[in-house]
């Protein structure tokens, strides 16, 4: 469990790779409720000029945070987390899917034991997240 | 088509209470590939000092996402539904969604506006637990590609 005192600007947390299929775009439509079927029929994700299905934006949202909420430890210190959705994620109907790498690093210290990491999110070296912002508190 | 920026401020009815179960976490954050154990085990988070398991930062999109659809199929917005686009995303969290609460939540028209031929709506959901504390603050911005746009 990190604490604040173990922060500094300019850190970076080590970069994350993060693999994307089809199933598990099919089981976050379950979890999350979202069945817009773009995320999971291929023919009409076609018909409406996407490249191919695509992952939610919220799919991407939530795995990417992992990369802070893993290296600070205690997810609930999360009091901010905030993108934008700059390019879709496409993922083939393959064994291998969509690779997202992200990485982070600590752009601003907060009073209160706050701070802001940035986050970048690629896939195939195009951005699909902009402006991604975490700002965790820590308790110490 | 421009939507009607009348809309703005306009506040939809609050949504029936939305219990936070223990299996949804789990099942929302296995979705994620995230095997955080303040997600999993119960013993963990209540020796972290929770009441019970804790929700992923994301995880208030699960509660806000009928009360949108409020929004977003209103017949008197105008809004293209086979032409929208998730544009951006924001959680506030005031404290963190423990697995037990009794979560409402009331949309209210945040933000409209037009950039390009693209017709751009941002909602703001106020998740309250059922003794009426603020939760979490969701915005999202959705994007109607218009019709002259590619």
């Amino acid at each position: 469990m990190k604490s604040f005192t173990d922060v500094h600007v300019g850190t970076e947390l080590p970069e994350r790779d993060f693999a994307i299929t089809r199933a598990d775009l099919i089981r976050y439509a379950g979890a999350s409720g979202d069945f817009n079927v773009i995320h999971w029929n291929e023919r009409v994700a076609l018909e409406v000029g996407l490249p191919n299905v695509i992952a939610h934006g919220m799919y991407t949202m939530g795995v990417a945070v992992r990369i802070v909420t893993e290296w600070v430890g205690d997810p609930s210190s999360v009091v901010e987390y905030s993108c934008r959705f700059t390019r879709p994620v496409p993922v083939p109907d393959d064994n291998v899917g969509a690779l997202l790498t992200v990485n982070a690093k600590v752009a601003e210290l907060l009073p209160d034991n706050q701070v802001v990491f940035s986050l970048s999110a690629t896939c195939d070296s195009v951005a699909v997240l902009g402006k991604a912002r975490v700002i965790v508190r820590f308790k110490s | 088509m421009a939507l009607n920026t009348d809309f703005v401020g306009r506040t939809y009815p609050a949504t029936e209470s939305y219990l936070v179960g223990r299996e949804k976490i789990r099942e929302f954050a296995r979705s994620l590939g995230d095997s955080n154990p303040f997600y999993f085990d119960v013993e963990v988070a209540r020796s972290a000092g929770f009441n019970d398991l804790i929700a992923p930062p994301t995880f208030a999109i699960v509660v806000t996402m009928g009360a949108g659809e409020q929004v977003i199929f209103d017949p008197e917005l105008g809004l293209d539904y086979t032409r929208v686009v998730h544009g951006d995303q924001k959680f506030v969290h005031h404290r963190v969604i423990t697995a037990g609460d009794q979560l409402t939540c009331v949309v209210v028209v945040h933000d409209i506006r037009s950039v390009a031929g693209n017709d751009m709506i941002t909602i703001r959901s106020e998740i309250a637990d059922s003794n009426g504390e603020q939760v979490t603050t969701v915005y999202s911005m959705i994007l109607s590609r218009g019709t002259d746009s590619p």
